[in-house]
């Protein structure tokens, strides 16, 4: 019966459907044109620091609009970033381990260290355009989508099977074809993931990117994120509720239209010999495949693109001849090589000094209370795993364990993750002075709401991995409820737990910077943190404490991965692998 | 004689290993491939096979010698050279015709002449309606005929193939194989040579009109031959067999020492294997060792190499490093192409598995070096631990990175089967293994972990 079924069903859909996804695909490219027309208008009028935020819902529409432009040029950058840096540091030898070394420490810097600095310069190359206020809030959202991306390609590029790489040599595909035919589609699924994670990265600071002091000078953009916050501060909990329909919506929404028609359209990237019988299904993808209008500007626009592309590289490639895989680069490069690198150590060593220099300014008081909040944000980051690994893992294997129940779970919990929590701060903050609990325990509960729902999915994924003969045998040989967690759930969801805990202690520390500190009502509201310096030194221009800040957060964190996660996930990846 | 198309001059590779030693992986060669014939390189693995096609192919450059092109320079020759590999190296996500119009594209061809030659050769390979087809929907014989389409396309001079016929089943690759063979007698394909790597002998004397056999430690030719079989060869014809016979001899005969050791131009010395002190330990597991002694014993306990490698429907990798193991131990004697089994190998194979422990114990001290100085490491010092580094450290003078881990990894294998020591993999240390009253109970629970995955290597 199936096959008849679904054959009258596609029947159907070639007869009528094709006029109206022809219709909606030319809207929604006129609205496409519009949007970058009304984009165009808004970064080039004169600059407003500090836009009026009106509360009314009608307003939400536009505000969104702004905050989606942001978070997609941000992400535009990234990709494009992300591969170019990674596929510099797949290539070049001499630069891979420098080039992965600095990715890792970026990682560990938050993204508000970077704010005042990122301000300022694009406030001076643009003084009188507000292009210059957008340009530097989407370049601080980029600062906090790109570095896992750039990972993701990086060690795409490097587990490419080498007879892969063997046939572009030996067929003589210029670099272009490769990365289009070989490394762009190797790496896709990866990238969709790692996308997917750095939007929602995207969202979480783009609420506090929107609205924030920088010294003496205030600035806010018009968004979603400043939206809330006003909101908040004004104690309008109609707006919060309108500001936090429009996100979910947005997420929904990018969800339906663009993560999951991707995530079905790079199955065709999966690197496997045979079929797999589950998979994401998209009616947006299928819509967009049968549709006749993108159609006919692939065939007149981008193959014949294409087509010319390929023939210049290729008469290109002619007049030079062709290079052994991992053949050795030309002796002339080495000199230049050497000449740039001392150039670079030399700048680089000089203003590493003068940064240093800033240092002296602090007291040694100043460094003290610097290190003590260091302890205690690194108490609560701690507190916060703890109290999310407590709840998270006994709900989290119940439903791995039941398939009907996961079934459900499973989309509602990929919408929740992309919810960004500082959109919920405001809100939770206010509910919590009002209860009478301080920043000090109450930014453990915002660290908390950032951070347990890696832990949780990771858990789900790994129950649903654990073979179920596995159970049976503790069923079969009646193990107790101790024995059944230390001997086989545990074990079983161990390395999937381990990634999830690694991803939230970033989530956490991240967090940290916005949980600690918080502008509401027109106060400051904060506890001892380091959380809270950076964010204070960020404020009121304080660079030298600023610096030291982030060197001790960047320091913790890089340690905390090097002696901890790493060894454990090593761990997880030989000792209880389950093959 | 007509002038070789590829000639390569004394080609050696060696990688560094450390500030005094490189490990030679293949010894200065001299080879040539002619027009008009198709040749097979053979050998066991380790004698580098695959490394000299990509040298010839110009996939990778020699560490020293020339290759040459019709005389002239590889760098500078306009190569037109093709590979079919292994593993397919299909790109998944391309159909099969725009993973045939791949290389053409990377040429420069435009799209109608591009499209009208992939058609044609699909149809020539015989995949006629599948373009539209992901390679992961098609069988492995289908996907290979991919990889051969792609191969063709360009009308390659020389054909490079890889142990093409390897990840197929027995059935799918005889019918690759001569299908191959038709294209080639009836000259559809423009193709002047086909240079093939296969560690199959069969394949070898079934389609080659010239065999080079390769030693290892270094990789060398043993001997390089023409094969003046008429085409179609029959696999019960006595010269084919003969043939066959004659390259397992070949193979199993003890290989000579060169003389002189090669100096590099900074005065460095290449290390030659066999002049050390670490003989190479085959990576075969004691439970197949067992298995093979008493299929011997079954066969009257002497037995053609070549008979036994039927039997067992083995390769000469799976067979060769089993039957080297044996003779290491001193439970086989090979001469001639016949193993004959030892008085110890046949008290080995008939004792239960206690005695054959204790057999195997003493065999292994008596002829490994390596697991003597593990023992002898572990009794000296005062915890009864050594890390592996300590033992990788001795080694990586004389193998290559890689292989220094593949000859620790069997000797921990064969050490924990004969209970020489323990060893424990989340600390990479060896442990002095502590015999107790009751250990008795723990050897048949190794037997258990052996046993299946002798017979998953056999199925």
């Amino acid at each position: 019966m199936r096959p008849r079924l679904t054959l009258s069903r596609a029947f159907v859909m070639e007869r009528t459907w094709p006029f109206f996804i022809d219709l909606s695909v030319a809207a929604g490219l006129l609205a496409g044109f519009y949007a970058i027309l009304w984009i165009a208008k808004f970064w080039f009028s004169s600059a407003i620091p500090e836009v009026e935020i009106y509360r009314s819902p009608a307003h939400l529409p536009l505000y969104a609009f702004y905050s989606v432009v942001r978070i997609f040029v941000a992400y535009a950058l990234s990709l494009v970033f992300a591969i170019a840096y990674g596929y510099t540091a797949a290539y070049n030898k001499r630069l891979e381990s420098l080039l992965i070394a600095t990715l890792d420490i970026l990682q560990s810097i938050p993204v508000l260290s970077f704010l005042p600095g990122v301000m300022l310069a694009m406030m001076s190359l643009f003084p009188s355009r507000q292009l210059g206020i957008e340009f530097g809030a989407i370049l601080l959202i980029f600062t906090g989508e790109v570095w896992n991306m750039a990972f993701s390609f990086y060690t795409s590029l490097k587990s490419i099977p080498r007879e892969l790489m063997e046939a572009t040599a030996i067929n003589r595909f210029s670099r272009w074809q490769r990365l289009f035919q070989l490394e762009l589609p190797f790496a896709a699924i990866g990238l969709v993931w790692n996308s997917i994670v750095s939007v929602a990265n995207g969202w979480f600071f783009l609420m506090v990117c929107e609205m924030f002091p920088v010294g003496s000078r205030n600035f806010r953009l018009p968004g979603l994120g400043s939206y809330l916050q006003t909101a908040a501060a004004h104690g309008d909990f109609m707006a919060v509720t309108w500001g936090l329909i429009t996100m979910v919506l947005i997420v929904v929404i990018t969800d339906q239209l663009l993560w999951r028609p991707l995530i079905a359209w790079s199955d065709k990237f999966k690197f496997e010999t045979v079929e797999s019988g589950d998979r994401v299904t998209s009616p947006v993808l299928d819509a967009l495949r049968n549709s006749s209008v993108l159609g006919i500007i692939n065939r007149y626009t981008f193959r014949p693109v294409a087509e010319r592309f390929y023939m210049e590289a290729a008469a290109r490639r002619k007049r030079r001849k062709p290079k052994p895989v991992g053949g050795e680069s030309k002796r002339g490069s080495i000199a230049i090589y050497v000449v740039t690198g001392a150039v670079l150590l030399v700048v680089v060593g000089i203003a590493a000094f003068r940064a240093l220099l800033l240092l002296k300014g602090i007291h040694g008081s100043e460094f003290l209370r610097l290190l003590g909040g260091a302890g205690l944000t690194l108490l609560r980051v701690n507190a916060a795993l703890l109290i999310g690994s407590l709840w998270t893992i006994p709900v989290g294997v119940a439903i791995g364990f039941n398939p009907r129940f996961s079934h459900i779970a499973q989309p509602v919990a990929q919408i929740a993750a992309s919810f960004p929590a500082t959109a919920l701060f405001p809100l939770i903050l206010v509910a919590l002075m009002r209860v009478g609990v301080g920043l000090g325990v109450g930014s453990v509960v915002l660290m908390l709401l950032a951070a347990q729902w890696y832990i949780l999915f990771n858990v789900i994924a790994g129950a649903q991995a654990i073979p179920s003969e596995l159970r049976e045998v503790a069923t079969l040989f009646r193990f107790r409820d101790v024995q059944r967690w230390t001997t086989v759930i545990l074990p079983g969801i161990f390395p999937f737990l381990i990634t999830g805990l690694i991803t939230a202690s970033g989530g956490a520390w991240n967090a940290s910077i916005v949980a600690e500190y918080f502008q509401l009502k027109g106060r400051a509201l904060s506890t001892l943190g380091l959380g809270a310096q950076i964010s204070t030194a960020s404020t009121d221009g304080n660079y030298p404490v600023l610096l030291a800040a982030t060197m001790i957060m960047a320091l913790i964190v890089v340690t905390i991965n090097r002696l901890v996660w790493r060894p454990l996930y090593h761990l997880a990846e030989t000792k209880y692998r389950l093959e | 004689m007509t002038d070789p198309i590829i000639q390569a001059q004394q080609v050696e590779k060696y990688y560094a290993q450390s500030k005094d030693a490189r490990i030679l992986v293949i010894a200065p060669t001299d080879l040539a491939i002619y027009p008009g014939e198709i040749v097979a390189l053979l050998g066991p693995s380790g004698s580098g096979k695959s490394t000299l096609l990509r040298m010839l192919s110009g996939l990778s450059r020699p560490s020293a010698g020339k290759v040459l092109w019709h005389g002239k320079d590889l760098d500078s020759a306009e190569i037109n050279v093709s590979i079919v590999f292994q593993s397919f190296a299909l790109f998944p996500w391309l159909t099969v015709l725009e993973n045939v119009e791949a290389p053409l594209k990377a040429r420069g061809m435009d799209a109608p002449h591009r499209y009208r030659r992939s058609l044609k050769i699909l149809d020539t390979v015989g995949l006629d309606g599948f373009e539209a087809a992901y390679p992961k929907e098609l069988s492995g014989g289908m996907r290979q005929r991919v990889g051969f389409a792609r191969a063709l396309v360009v009308e390659p001079e020389v054909l490079f193939m890889d142990e093409p016929f390897s990840a197929l089943d027995v059935l799918t690759a005889d019918n690759l194989r001569s299908e191959l063979l038709e294209l080639w007698q009836k000259k559809t394909i423009p193709t002047k040579a086909i240079f093939l790597v296969t560690h199959n002998i069969e394949e070898a004397v079934l389609l080659a009109d010239r065999i080079i056999v390769l030693g290892r430690n270094p990789g060398h030719v043993r001997t390089d031959f023409k094969v003046s079989l008429a085409h179609p060869r029959e696999r019960k014809n006595q010269a084919f067999t003969a043939l066959v016979d004659y390259i397992y001899k070949v193979l199993t005969k003890p290989d000579v020492v060169p003389t002189e050791v090669p100096v590099l131009a900074d005065g460095r010395r290449v290390r030659d294997q066999r002049q050390m002190r670490y003989e190479m330990l085959p990576h075969a597991r004691p439970g197949g060792i067992a298995g093979l002694l008493e299929l011997i014993i079954d066969l009257g306990g002497r037995t053609d190499i070549y008979r036994l490698a039927d039997e067992l429907a083995f390769e000469i990798d799976d067979l060769f490093p089993i039957v080297e193991a044996a003779q290491l131990l001193g439970f086989l004697k090979v001469e001639e192409g016949d193993a004959a089994i030892t008085p110890e190998g046949k008290a080995y194979a008939e004792s239960e598995i206690l005695k054959q422990k204790e057999l195997f114990r003493k065999a292994a001290i008596d002829h490994v070096l390596l697991l003597r100085q593990i023992t002898r490491a572990l009794a000296n010092k005062s915890d009864h631990s050594v890390p592996e580094e300590f033992f990788l450290d001795m080694l990586d003078e004389q193998f290559s990175d890689e292989e220094c881990r593949n000859q620790l990894e069997t000797a921990i294998n064969w050490g924990r089967y004969a209970e020489l020591f323990d060893w424990d993999d989340a600390r990479r240390r060896f442990m002095l293994h502590v015999h107790e009253g009751e250990d008795g109970g723990e050897g048949p629970a190794d037997e258990v972990t052996e046993g299946p995955r002798e017979q998953e290597k056999a199925g």
